[in-house]
């Protein structure tokens, strides 16, 4: 699938978007797999309280699951208007 | 009904003219703009709007469509932009037109609130001294509430 990265969690990891083959049944699953790969994942991760998610372009949130989605975003709280 | 995501500037008196043009049904028309605010210290450069394709107009979409649904509404235009902003550009604005100004007001407030925390927009100020994300107030999201 599909990860996107925005705004300060697109600086942390380092990447505005990557390809990843996973397995992970839920969100959490994802974030965990993502932050036993490096620090860059395990910083950006660290409280999830400070992210939101959108699963195949709408918000969403780190219990859904992932099954038949192609697109996965995290990034922070918007600040749109 | 119209969404409009784009990087140039937008021309408030054309758009606000054309909008009021479009029925005489609607005897009220309110418009609100956004403008990109200096910092009390007067040294913003820049202020750098990202977003996410595809979604963000999915999601303004999704806004418009429930003030339609909502209040009884002739027309809704946003337009919101992304990319490089200086203080005092204009970074967004909301349109309400319906028979009666109560519709129109309550609909406009809707379509702020909810476009301050629901469309994946996110604001970084730029200065002299270095770059900073602009966090997300817990009062835009307790605004979401009285709806």
């Amino acid at each position: 699938m599909d990860v996107l990265y925005f705004a300060w969690v697109r600086e942390r990891i380092g990447l505005p978007k990557e390809k990843v083959e996973t397995e992970a049944a839920t969100v959490s699953d994802l974030v965990a797999e993502l932050s036993a790969r490096e620090d860059r994942y395990a910083a950006a991760f660290a409280d999830l309280s400070a992210l939101r998610v959108a699963l195949d372009q709408e918000l969403s949130d780190f219990d859904a699951s992932l099954a038949g989605v192609r697109e996965v975003a995290f990034f922070p709280p918007m600040t749109g208007g | 009904m119209r969404v409009v995501v784009q990087e140039e500037a937008f021309d408030l008196g054309a758009e606000t003219n054309a909008f009021a043009a479009g029925d005489a049904a609607n005897g009220a028309i309110v418009t609100f703009a956004g403008v990109v605010r200096d910092l009390a210290s007067g040294d913003l450069d820049v202020m750098e709007i990202e977003h996410y394709p595809g979604m963000t107009e999915r999601a303004l979409t999704k806004i418009a469509q429930e003030a339609m649904d909502r209040w009884s509404l002739g027309d809704v235009l946003v337009i919101h932009r992304h990319g490089r902003l200086a203080p005092g550009d204009r970074i967004m604005m909301v349109a309400t037109a319906s028979r009666h100004r109560k519709d129109a007001f309550e609909a406009a407030e809707y379509l702020m609130d909810y476009l301050k925390s629901r469309a994946p927009f996110w604001k970084k100020e730029i200065t002299t001294s270095g770059a900073e994300w602009v966090a997300a107030k817990d009062e835009d999201e307790d605004a979401l509430t009285r709806w």
